[in-house]
């Protein structure tokens, strides 16, 4: 029992330390040293202070999304669509801030509101779809997802071009009121971090203290038994998706209203997709979430100073990301190894 | 071709599925292989027909051993077997499908295709439309074209499970005659792995009763059916002398009830269960009982007739109503429908409270689940997981988490796998709770225990509940004809 307590806890050091041997491997093949460029990586993450900044400002939406995650997938649901919900909040939040003139406050909060109401919605279509329609919540997120980001195109292009011409970039910035508070010259919102710090706590508490998190975690393990003790599963389902769904709006919100200032093209960034990979990394242990999200938008952040530096490309820090979910679905749950091989039938 | 079986064994971790099976089979016979879920039918079918391999044991044809690498190789070989829901693909035609299974060239030969499939169909008087998709074939004609490619393919061999469920009367009649024909005409081997006593007595010239994954006889046919089942569930002591106990006012009464299925519909059932009663329905896997008791818990739904529950029509209520209408429900398959095999015994305890506040008060819930470890006697702690429990103590903490004074609880198979002591253990308990008044209904396949707990009986054969018997006034043979479709 001891050493499994101990395992679960290092265990995510595995596939890193896998991912970095494999790049380091690639880093030789193109004729590089690879101390050199994580060097180059580290610097670029922290060299300085706008720098580190930088890799703050990055990793709020991502926490908030991974936060999000841990909440479908506690309830046995793979929301690919998260991706859709952090585009529909910048979306809506982008709405609010081009159509309402309000004190700055009034329409900070307005803007998030509206925002994690929109993930929310987005992600209960998928619920439904689920629910009612039969329909896996990774085919419909996915769809979702491509509507989300035409839809994106369409506004950027069509209605909310700026007053000069649609270039297909962005909308023109928003109204100064309408951006979150920057800390000094930065791109980093200390209001962005307290929320995802709130939400992360809400999170946490509600699956370990609540009895809805245990029902989510019923669900997820096992429908048919959980139904038969008597949850809801439908209901609980949907809570789930529009709990992950507003805090990906809220993600999102903060994309659009600190991050940049206005509605851009690729909002998200990928930042979805991103945190889906981090709770995988992470073995859906909730404390482990806020350090992975960290490591990786340092990795990403980092990534571009290499590029300056070695010529090679940034997205070296990708590669290294990926590979490291890929050795975590390959290694993943260490359980799982054990009982690899006497898997068999009933009679 | 003659077939021998030589010591056949598989185990699945402790579950041993086969253990030590001799089996000769010859060509020109029809055998029927029979014996109770669980008994290791399936196990030794797949075995026999390269789905997979034995742990320990031979397969020899003429006396040469053999091996499979897949079914694909043991049909080559000459084995072939028909699935209980044929391996096809509804959206392709009948012809793609058929050569799916045959054709290695590049090119398909449709030509081909048709000249066989048409010299089949003539052959066994089957009735294939040739031009149409597999959706819009019925299970029988699935299982005809299933059939066809197998023979073309080269089978001498031929395997079916339960093949008769689920397809119509005539088509029925077509199988039999064309196995008829290929054991009598063409020599061909046929094993009917089945459920259906009436089947074998009809069709199968031997019949062979596995159990707990041992041969335990071989029979000719015909024979009688009593032998057959006492085969197959072993001797049943008669009952032995127990006081009466006084009944109560009728808790659930079943009108003319139907329930429907895809493979099978529950009919006409009529029944009437009093407080503090304990009715038990014997009969063969599948055959409807569980059907019946999922009716009464709201998880299937009667499209005709009527479920009063204490007088009050509840035919249409969803599960979770009826829980809250204490009426409890404790399925057979443990792991899968009861208990969350990654949950805590004290997250079960907490989820299957009627009651809940939003947070979870872990003191408050650690001395409930203590407490409740005490009373049913469960092998585990408060935060030991469900899976990490043996089958009695997850048994024990099903019944832990029934609620209180239910109106009816329904049982499947409530001690199946369970040692002496857990079943009687079990059994206190379902007869303190009938001291409450609540009525019990339960099914097994442990004909011992439909005898010493019932105080009625009845036996389900194909969707038909037969009359219903005092346990008092039956005897084994009765109920031995009953099982077999035999009213």
């Amino acid at each position: 029992m001891n050493t499994s307590r101990w395992l679960r806890w290092v265990w995510p050091a595995v596939p890193i330390a896998g991912a970095l041997v494999v790049t380091s491997l690639l880093l030789v093949l193109f004729g590089a040293a690879p101390l050199e460029a994580f060097q180059a990586m580290y610097d670029g993450a922290f060299g300085d202070q706008s720098k580190t900044l930088s890799v703050l400002a990055f990793w709020v939406p991502l926490l908030l999304a991974s936060t999000g995650l841990l909440v479908t997938f506690r309830a046995g649901l793979w929301n690919i669509g998260i991706e859709g919900q952090i585009v529909m909040g910048a979306v809506a939040a982008s709405w609010i801030a081009l159509s309402v003139e309000a004190p700055s406050a009034i329409l900070i909060a307005l803007e998030i509101v509206v925002a994690m109401l929109a993930g929310a919605l987005w992600a209960a279509l998928s619920a439904v779809l689920k629910t009612r329609g039969n329909v896996h919540e990774i085919f419909s997120g996915l769809a979702l997802n491509g509507i989300a980001i035409i839809l994106t195109n369409y506004l950027i292009s069509g209605p909310w071009q700026p007053p000069e011409g649609g270039s297909f970039r962005g909308t023109q910035p928003f109204q100064p009121g309408a951006i979150l508070p920057l800390f000094e010259n930065s791109r980093f919102s200390p209001l962005s971090l307290l929320l995802a710090v709130i939400a992360f706590i809400l999170v946490v508490v509600a699956l370990r203290g609540t009895f809805w998190g245990l029902k989510l975690k019923a669900i997820g393990q096992n429908l048919r038994s959980a139904f038969l003790l008597g949850v809801s599963s439908e209901r609980e389902m949907i809570l789930a998706m529009m709990f992950c769904g507003a805090l990906a709006g809220l993600g999102g919100a903060v994309r659009t209203l600190s991050w940049f200032d206005s509605l851009r093209q690729s909002i998200s960034g990928g930042i979805g997709f991103m945190a889906l990979m981090v709770v995988m990394l992470a073995n859906y242990n909730a404390f482990l979430v806020p350090f992975i999200a960290f490591f990786f938008s340092m990795v990403l952040r980092g990534s571009l100073t290499l590029q300056l530096r070695t010529q090679l490309h940034s997205s070296l820090g990708g590669i290294l990301t990926e590979l490291m979910v890929l050795f975590v679905l390959l290694f993943g749950d260490w359980k799982k190894l054990a009982l690899f091989r006497n898997k068999g039938d009933d009679g | 071709m003659q077939i021998e079986l030589r010591d056949i064994r598989k185990y699945f971790g402790p579950v041993k599925a086969n253990d030590g099976i001799n089996l000769t089979f010859e060509g020109g016979h029809i055998y029927g292989l029979l014996g109770e879920n669980g008994a290791g039918k399936s196990t030794l079918m797949k075995i026999l027909s390269g789905f997979q391999p034995p742990d320990v044991g031979e397969i020899l044809f003429d006396g040469q051993p053999q091996r499979f690498a897949s079914p694909a190789d043991a049909l080559e070989k000459g084995i072939g077997m028909l699935y209980q829901d044929p391996l096809d693909v509804p959206a392709f035609s009948v012809k793609d499908n058929y050569l799916l299974g045959r054709d290695r060239r590049i090119v398909l030969d449709y030509n081909l295709a048709s000249r066989e499939l048409q010299e089949m169909t003539s052959r066994f008087d089957f009735q294939l439309d040739l031009g149409t998709t597999i959706d819009n074939l019925s299970l029988g004609e699935r299982q005809q074209l299933e059939l066809a490619r197998l023979l073309v393919g080269g089978a001498q061999v031929l395997i079916l499970d339960e093949p008769t469920t689920g397809i119509s009367a005539e088509q029925k009649e077509v199988l039999f005659g064309s196995m008829r024909k290929l054991a009598r005409e063409e020599g061909k081997t046929l094993i009917l792995v089945s459920h259906k006593l009436e089947e074998v007595q009809e069709l199968c010239d031997h019949a062979m009763v596995l159990q707990r994954g041992k041969l335990v006889g071989k029979l000719d046919i015909p024979c009688r059916t009593e032998d057959l089942v006492e085969m197959m569930f072993g001797q049943v002591p008669e009952r032995s002398e127990r006081s009466d106990y006084e009944f109560g006012e009728p808790v659930l009464e079943l009108v003319d009830l139907q329930v429907p299925t895809y493979r099978l519909t529950v009919k006409d059932v009529n029944l009437s269960v009093k407080a503090g009663e304990v009715f038990g329905l014997a009969g063969l896997e599948g055959s409807g009982q569980r059907l019946l008791l999922q009716a009464c818990t709201g998880l299937q739904h009667p499209d005709r007739g009527k479920i009063l529950l204490e007088g009050k029509d509840v035919g249409g209520w969803p599960y979770h109503r009826m829980q809250d209408a204490r009426v409890g429900y404790v399925a057979a398959g443990r792991l899968e429908e009861g208990l969350v095999a990654g949950l805590t015994l004290e997250e079960h305890v907490e989820l299957a409270k009627p009651k809940h506040s939003f947070f979870i008060n872990r003191k408050e819930l650690a001395t409930k689940t203590e407490s409740q470890i005490e009373q049913f006697q469960i092998v585990g702690r408060p935060d030991s997981n469900a899976d990490e429990l043996s089958g009695g103590n997850q048994q024990r903490l099903l019944f832990a988490l029934l609620r209180e004074n239910l109106k009816l609880i329904l049982l499947e198979h409530p001690t199946r796998g369970l040692d002496v002591r857990s079943s009687n253990w079990i059994w206190e308990q379902l007869y303190l709770r009938r001291e409450e008044g609540t009525a019990i209904i339960f099914m097994s396949s442990d004909l011992d225990e439909i005898f010493e707990r019932s105080d009625r009986i009845a036996v389900f054969s194909g969707g038909v509940m037969s009359r219903i018997l005092e346990t008092k006034e039956t005897s084994v043979d009765e109920i031995g004809h009953l099982i077999g479709g035999q009213a």
